[in-house]
């Protein structure tokens, strides 16, 4: 048990998907102007990248194998897709009002980066069953964080006196970088 | 080689599969024509066809409970649109609509007490003002709804004509008047009947 909440830790901290291995940098970019949208975006991400952790996890183990494991790549971003157009579906019929928040977040996960690097980091790790799935729920939880703390800043900076020149993207790519600056303090944390 | 080509299949099979059970399992019901209907009609939510807003005067359309010329700010265009979409004919506006030129409301700003009543009427918050200050129509925003007319009780709030002028003259929708024509030779006559027994 302790081996998953320190691969927890590991995954939302130390080893952050946005701030440390630098995966997944579109959506941290592009939808983290206002903090609902983050939370949508984050919460949309969990349930895709967790699903599509165990799924890649299975394809991997019991269809690919050594032997064609340069599909990987292929059948994960077959299977991925397929998962994102399931859950649109299931979201769509069970909460309108959750599908009317998530609105193009839904379908852009797709093509979000983190959504793929997340079961290739697991095949690289060679995790097992369970420990992929926490590697994928906690990649996507610290991606959430992220996402929530970006976008609180990003509001806060809407009012801020911001010199001419880096007022937009450019103070927000430094942010962005200041951020991943301070994630670094976590490394050393899990020994 | 076969083996790769046979995983990558049956991936996508079961997919697939996957997603035609999901599509037919979780198929949300909603009724297209009704969210096409409510497109043409104008959103000004005024209530002027009897019903409490667009949608549900949309849903009685599309159940055919009402006819398609109830509403005044979306005009003969709208109705136009409508007859279009649903395969009927054109008729002009009825019932207790009757064709208005397109205005917008004006407060009399001298007689307005700053009661807010109108403020709250308004369907598209085209009003500006606060308590005990007088009000304004923004007119750019204003539909023409009368809306606000009924609640003002010092009746400071008129609906002028807004005129043609160049900035805002458009094109008159076409209207064509259909000709009957008698069909007296025998040609003629074969021919309406080979059109008419064609569509059959």
């Amino acid at each position: 048990m302790t081996e998953y909440l320190l691969i927890l830790i590991s995954t939302v901290f130390v080893n952050n998907i946005v701030m440390v291995k630098i995966l997944g940098l579109c959506p941290f970019m592009g939808v983290s102007k206002k903090l609902e949208a983050a939370i949508g975006m984050g919460a949309a991400t969990t349930f895709v990248l967790t699903l599509g952790s165990g799924a890649s996890y299975l394809i991997n183990h019991y269809l690919l194998g050594p032997d064609l494991a340069y599909l990987t790549t292929l059948s994960f971003i077959v299977v991925i897709a397929g998962i994102v157009q399931f859950t649109e579906m299931v979201v769509e019929k069970t909460s309108p009002a959750l599908y009317q928040t998530l609105g193009i977040y839904l379908p852009l996960i797709t093509t979000n980066c983190a959504v793929l690097g997340i079961p290739l980091l697991n095949v690289q790790a060679k995790h097992n069953f369970m420990e992929s799935i926490f590697f994928g729920m906690g990649g996507a939880l610290g991606f959430t964080l992220v996402m929530v703390l970006f976008a609180g800043i990003r509001e806060r900076m809407e009012g801020a006196d911001v010199p001419v020149i880096f007022k937009g993207s450019a103070i927000a790519m430094v942010t962005a970088g200041l951020m991943s600056l301070s994630f670094m303090g976590f490394s050393g944390l899990i020994k | 080689m076969l083996s790769a080509l046979l995983v990558m299949a049956g991936i996508a099979i079961a997919l697939g599969a996957v997603l035609g059970y999901a599509a037919i399992k979780f198929r949300v019901e909603g009724n297209p024509l009704v969210d096409k209907i409510d497109a043409i009609l104008p959103q000004t939510q005024c209530g002027q066809c009897g019903f409490p807003g667009c949608k549900p005067y949309a849903t009685a359309i599309a159940a055919g409970e009402a006819d398609i010329n109830k509403c005044p700010p979306g005009g003969e265009e709208g109705i136009h649109k409508l007859a279009e979409l649903l395969g009927m004919e054109f008729k002009p506006l009825g019932g207790n609509a009757v064709p208005k030129p397109k205005s917008v409301a004006f407060i009399d700003e001298a007689t307005c007490i700053g009661c807010t009543l109108c403020i709250q009427a308004c369907p598209v918050d085209a009003i500006a003002g606060a308590a005990k200050q007088m009000h304004t129509i923004i007119a750019a925003e204003c539909t023409g709804c009368e809306l606000c007319v009924a609640p003002c009780p010092v009746d400071c709030i008129s609906m002028k004509v807004i005129e043609e002028k160049i900035t805002n003259w458009k094109w008159k929708y076409p209207v064509y008047a259909l000709n009957t024509v008698e069909t007296t030779n025998v040609a003629g006559a074969a021919l309406q009947k080979t059109n008419g027994r064609a569509p059959g």
